[in-house]
């Protein structure tokens, strides 16, 4: 919890007016603004990708109150893109972490955390204490949790979500505009659209879409200029072009049109398809082999074909020696190549792909074919620790 | 009429990674149904197995949603621009 040089709201000390000069001497903030700042109470849902930099400049704006949601602990692989976290903190609390360096940036502000995953049980409660709730999540569940919470309290949600080179920022808020659900009435089966730990990112996305984020949350805070109500903001990071497209309220939304048929926040994963065991990849008729197996056939000089279904950029990051790459996508056209006699083992990276190679070729007729269960990651905690992980 | 089909990143990688795909049609249903047929890796993305376009993926014409247009019935103009926009969420995979 902070321990911050809190001062009265409805005044700024001598310190923070030096403080927040530049902000003070625009006539669009101005003392006025900047107090309104220093009431205003925001709930970032997660510390990640989206949620470094919102946090990082929400407490340099000095935002009174910055509540964080976030269970989870900071990875190695986070630091290429969540700045809030530096090396050091590899390990620990993202929520402590992010605490700590806000403390850093602007002591006035109060940091409440919130070590917690967000479920339906909690999130009203939780969200009743802030103004805004800004969605920092990196899943498909918790923002329609966010959003429902949102629309049932009357709470304006601001919205960025990124995916590779690709971003999307709005506000929904109910009582003027579209909620998600206008926008998105039902998810993506889980597995059609993937992660950043299958998809990967730029680091600096995340970065860019959360500045949005903050300055729309700011926007909403200080009541100048247009934000993004009714708007979807969509960044090609690639091709450098930032678009605009109209959103409407759908006057049939379940949650937030005319007659609601939500009207408290259900079972999110279960909506996403998460638990329904249909929608997950059914591995249950694969036939599987471990990597010391595989290992051990080696060694014994047992005839048989390893196949790598990654990407090419992934086979130049580490590869299986004696493997043969076949990507993927290419696996219809090209097993031909490969003889339904001789036993076949195919990999990818974590055991997923691999499986859905297999049960292809055992519906192409290969009988002999297995898949390397934990792919290659399970090469190298099992079989070859020289082999990096990724 | 030729028109062109923006194409969201997540979905690149099954149209020959290129950014946007020109077709000949007249209605927004058979512009898709060109795309989904030339590139047919899209068209599980796009449609249901019940061949409808699937409700987490947007169809805008210009800057306007179609489900407030004609929906897949909306007429189109030479050199108009469609765009696909799909639900993306990043982050951590669904729990295994």
């Amino acid at each position: 919890m902070a321990t911050a040089t809190l001062t009265s709201v409805s005044d700024l000390s001598k310190d923070e007016i030096l403080r927040y000069s530049r902000h003070l001497i625009m006539p669009e903030v101005g003392m006025d603004g900047q107090l309104k700042l220093k009431k205003a109470k925001v709930l970032c849902i997660g510390a990640g990708g989206l949620g470094s930099p919102l946090l990082l400049y929400l407490g340099a704006a000095g935002v009174g109150r910055l509540g964080i949601v976030d269970f989870d602990v900071v990875d190695f692989t986070n630091l290429q893109r969540q700045v809030i976290h530096g090396t050091a903190d590899v390990g620990r609390s993202k929520l402590e972490s992010a605490q700590a360096t806000i403390r850093g940036i602007n002591p006035n502000v109060e940091v409440v955390g919130y070590d917690a995953r967000l479920t339906s049980e909690n999130a009203l409660e939780l969200f009743r204490d802030f103004d805004i709730i800004v969605d920092g999540t990196d899943n498909f569940p918790t923002r329609y949790l966010v959003n429902d919470a949102c629309v049932l309290l009357g709470k304006p949600n601001v919205y960025g979500s990124i995916f590779r080179f690709e971003g999307q920022a709005s506000v929904f808020y109910a009582r003027q505009g579209p909620c998600y659900r206008c926008l998105y009435p039902e998810p993506p089966p889980p597995g059609l659209v993937p992660s950043c730990a299958e998809g990967g990112v730029l680091g600096v996305l995340p970065g860019i879409v959360g500045c949005l984020q903050a300055m729309e949350t700011i926007k909403l805070i200080i009541g100048q200029g247009q934000t993004l109500i009714g708007r979807l903001l969509v960044f090609d990071a690639l091709g450098m072009k930032f678009r605009e497209l109209k959103l409407r309220k759908n006057p049939d939304c379940p949650v937030c049109g005319a007659h609601p048929t939500i009207t408290g926040l259900i079972d999110y994963e279960q909506f996403c398809g998460i638990r329904g065991e249909e929608h997950t990849s059914d591995m249950s008729g694969i036939p599987e082999i471990g990597p010391r197996e595989v290992k051990k056939m080696i060694d014994e000089k047992q005839p048989f074909v390893l196949i790598d279904v990654r990407e090419p950029h992934e086979f130049q990051i580490c590869r299986i020696p004696g493997s043969t790459l076949i990507p993927l996508g290419e696996i219809p056209k090209r097993m031909h190549e490969l003889d339904s006699a001789s036993e076949i083992v195919v990999h990818c990276r974590s055991g997923q792909r691999s499986a859905r190679a297999v049960e292809f070729l055992m519906k192409a007729g290969f009988q002999k074919i297995y898949n390397l269960k934990g792919g290659i990651l399970a090469w190298s905690d099992q079989v070859d620790p020289s082999v990096p992980k990724y | 009429m030729a028109v062109k089909i923006m194409i969201p990143t997540p979905l690149r990688q099954y149209v020959g990674k290129k950014d946007q795909v020109e077709v000949e049609a007249k209605t927004v249903e058979e512009a898709l149904s060109r795309l989904a047929s030339e590139y047919t890796e899209l068209r599980r993305h796009l449609y249901n197995q019940e061949g409808k376009l699937r409700s987490f993926v947007n169809v805008y014409l210009g800057d306007e949603d179609i489900r407030y247009l004609q929906k897949e019935q909306t007429p189109l103009n030479e050199n108009d621009v469609l765009s696909i926009v799909p639900s993306i969420a990043g982050g951590t995979p669904a729990p295994q």
